[in-house]
């Protein structure tokens, strides 16, 4: 079936042919019967620009092949198809003591989703991505085979394919190790930084004293409140510490309740002026006061509470721009680039500051040392595009880099310079899958395959 | 504990109703062609639900092999079977069926002949035991013949008359026979076909489907609101309904 797709950001749209195995045996027929050029597993399209696409090929639904396979009790290891989402891991798994190991800002995205893009939380800095937690995963390759792969079993595949934006064939199934918990709660410190100096001074003295970390960042503000935020903070709370009224249901996984936005809100919604006031208000209620109890889900996941949220941003859709800068430059890099923003107006809806830890050995994963800044951008007129352009330009110049989950415009030679594994993940790929049979939008735009079709 | 056999367990819609009767305390038997797909739907309701389950080979146009397989259903479930759900079904191609008649007997066989030989099967039992309960997946495909599907709609009408002469012999025995009619659902079966309209999400049907079981209803149509278009398509003389192309 021909459908119009996108991902998250609603930018790109392209018409890509759709199918939907269930069992192991459909999923085979549909690469065996090699009836499009090429193919490309797609979870549930949380990545934004074009990484779930596959123009003019083959993409192929996992969200049906969502099924727990084991749980090993004593290790915290549960086994599941790559369909399986976060969601229902933690609507699992909570009740019984567990808790994700590493999760995004987003519940609603697949293990096979979370596992090619090598996501990373509000933990990087002290427990870096989710590959460090995947115990093994299978591979559906090119020529048709199940491969085990893990940091000991074809541990080059592995690293290909952590990270590896569904290049290497199709992510079946993983073994993640979730990490014990006695409650549903966070205590959460926040912080007010007056400006990007405060806010790099509270991160270098006290994260390493939270197991999560983040800061919203007011992109507005100018001058000498440039970078002004508020730093959230957290660790997980014993069932013990809660007080009375919570210590019931120490492990309930939240209310149900969602909000829809059923249409496509006007794009002036979201211009400007509305930003500013947005931003300002947020900033304004976020000022909280240190120890306050958080329930998990608003904490990781303030946005799933609105389903659909990204058609606030109008038809025309929005880029998310995510990068890290080297600690090094992480001060100059980005001040340049939020007075830029400033500048151009540009500023998004959301802004979001974390101090990253050690790389990981994924061969295309994002996250190394520094600061990451991730921010939305209504995709409004074309200058954009030039924009961004000396936006990446500046990135590398940095020694930064560009999340490829994230984007919609990257050139091919910047992100060669900012990948320098590119040339082992490529050699890998040129071995597990020859003719190209994995392709998507995003590597023919970033030629990350070379000569695919 | 409570015993129920599914049969093509690894329908999309029944994944959803093994999942609903597992939450209900049923232990299962899953029943069907690919021994991968069911050993994953046992280890996923075990996961979730911690549900006892066992994976039980069947295929629905071997019918010799029927009765060994039922008996095989009542050996897991350790003599008491208080259930069957019959899920499977073939879809097929009419344009195929009209020019090749393997075709049109596989999608006959598939939907109503191999179900006459399997529910007679369990019939049997249940009519001895005097309780139970036999939910049988046919379509609103059977109310009507259209030139789209007449060949499946046919079989599926066959069944649902087949569930009305099984229900009005099991009723003095105290056993439910529930005919369930699905409108449009979002499954294999209909991924991508055009003309798919109103279209509900398997895991509705399945709560439909258990709220009817529970009732004791005979024919329940799911969503609900398909009874009411299904009368209106019913209502149609048939000199008009013949020009429609449907
Ligand atoms: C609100 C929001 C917040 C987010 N926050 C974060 C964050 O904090 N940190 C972070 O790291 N990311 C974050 N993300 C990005 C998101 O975690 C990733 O894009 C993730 O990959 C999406 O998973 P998905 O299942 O939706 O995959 P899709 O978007 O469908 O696909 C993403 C990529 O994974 C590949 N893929 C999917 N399934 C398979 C499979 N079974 N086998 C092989 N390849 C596969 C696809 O080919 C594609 O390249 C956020 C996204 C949103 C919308
Ligand atoms: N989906 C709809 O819109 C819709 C509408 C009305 C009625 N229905 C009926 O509802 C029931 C379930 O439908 P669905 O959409 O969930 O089906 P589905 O996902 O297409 O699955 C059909 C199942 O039937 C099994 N099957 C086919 N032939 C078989 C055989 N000879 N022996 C054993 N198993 C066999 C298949 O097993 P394999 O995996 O081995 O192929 C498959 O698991 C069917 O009876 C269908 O006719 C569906």
């Amino acid at each position: 079936m021909e459908v119009s797709l996108s991902g998250w950001g609603r930018y790109p749209v392209q018409r890509c042919r759709v199918y939907r195995p269930e069992s192991l045996k459909a999923l085979k027929e549909v690469l065996a019967s090699k009836t499009e050029s090429s193919y490309l597993a797609r979870g549930l399209g949380r990545a934004y620009g074009d990484a779930a696409l596959n123009e003019g090929g083959g993409v192929i639904l996992q969200t049906r092949r969502n099924r727990f396979l084991g749980f090993d009790e004593a290790a915290g290891v549960v086994r599941c198809e790559a369909g399986v989402s976060l969601a229902e891991i933690l609507d699992v798994f909570v009740p019984r003591g567990y808790f994700l190991p590493v999760t995004p800002g987003t519940k609603f995205v697949t293990v096979g989703g979370a596992i090619a893009s090598d996501v990373h939380g509000k933990n990087h800095h002290k427990d870096g991505t989710i590959s460090n937690f995947v115990a093994d995963l299978d591979l559906l390759t090119a020529d048709g085979n199940r491969m085990t792969c893990s940091p000991d079993e074809n541990a080059d595949l592995f690293w290909a394919t952590v990270g590896g934006m569904g290049l290497t064939g199709v992510i079946l199934g993983a073994s993640l190790r979730l990490i014990p918990i006695s409650s549903s709660y966070i205590r959460v410190d926040y912080h007010k930084a007056r400006h990007i100096d405060e806010a790099f001074e509270m991160f270098e003295a006290t994260d390493e004293q939270y197991q999560y970390s983040v800061a919203w960042i007011d992109c507005l503000a100018g001058g000498r409140s440039l970078g002004r935020s508020v730093l959230m903070r957290g660790n997980h709370v014993p069932a013990e510490e809660l007080p009375e009224a919570l210590r019931g249901r120490p492990l309930h996984t939240g209310k149900k309740r969602m909000l829809t936005v059923p249409f496509d809100f006007p794009s002036v919604t979201l211009n400007y002026t509305s930003i500013r006031a947005f931003n300002a208000l947020y900033y304004r209620v976020s000022k909280g006061s240190p120890g306050v109890l958080v329930h998990y889900d608003p904490f990781f996941y303030p946005l799933d509470a609105v389903l659909h949220w990204n058609r606030l941003y109008g038809k025309r859709g929005f880029l998310q721009y995510q990068v890290v800068f080297p600690f090094e430059t992480s001060r100059e890099g980005l001040i340049a680039l939020l007075e830029r923003l400033a500048r151009d107006r540009r500023s998004s809806f959301l802004a979001v500051l974390k101090r990253f830890g050690a790389e990981g050995p994924g061969l295309l994963s994002f996250p190394r040392p520094g600061y990451t800044l991730a921010l939305d951008i209504p995709a409004r007129d074309r200058g954009l595009f030039a924009f961004l352009r000396d936006m990446d330009e500046w990135v590398l110049k940095m020694g930064g880099r560009v999340y490829l989950t994230k984007d919609a415009e990257l050139a091919p030679e910047l992100f060669a310079a900012m990948y320098p594994r590119l040339e082992r993940f490529r050699e890998i790929k040129g071995r597990i899958d020859p003719e190209n049979r994995f392709s998507s939008s995003m590597a023919r735009r970033l030629r990350l395959v070379e000569g695919a079709r | 504990m409570k015993t129920a056999a599914v049969l093509g367990a690894a329908s999309g819609i029944a994944r959803s109703l093994a999942a609903e009767l597992a939450r209900d305390g049923y232990r299962l038997v899953l029943a069907g062609r690919d021994g991968e797909e069911l050993t994953a739907l046992a280890g996923d309701l075990r996961v979730r639900y911690g549900a006892d389950v066992r994976v039980r080979g069947f295929d629905a146009l071997d019918e010799a092999s029927h009765r060994a397989f039922v008996e095989g259903c009542l050996q897991d479930a350790g003599g008491e079977l208080d259930g069957v759900v019959l899920a499977y079904g073939y879809l097929g191609d009419q344009r195929r069926a009209e020019r090749d008649f393997a075709e049109a007997r596989r999608i006959i066989e598939t939907n109503f002949t191999s179900c006459v030989s399997v529910l007679h099967l369990f019939a049997e039992y249940f009519e001895r035991r005097r309780r139970g309960w036999m939910c049988v997946f046919s379509s609103v495909a059977g109310d009507r013949g259209r030139q789209s599907n007449y060949v499946y709609g046919s079989a599926k009408g066959g069944l649902s008359i087949y569930l009305q002469g099984l229900r009005n012999r099991l009723a003095k025995s105290g056993v439910q026979v529930l005919t369930v009619k699905p409108g449009f659902v979002d499954t294999a079966m209909t991924f991508g076909k055009e003309g798919m309209v109103l279209v509900a999400s398997p895991e509705a049907v399945a709560r439909g489907v258990m709220r009817a079981l529970k009732k004791g209803r005979d024919v329940v149509y799911v969503p609900g609101f398909w009874r009411w278009i299904m009368a209106g398509v019913r209502a149609v003389p048939e000199r008009v309904f013949k020009k429609l192309s449907l």
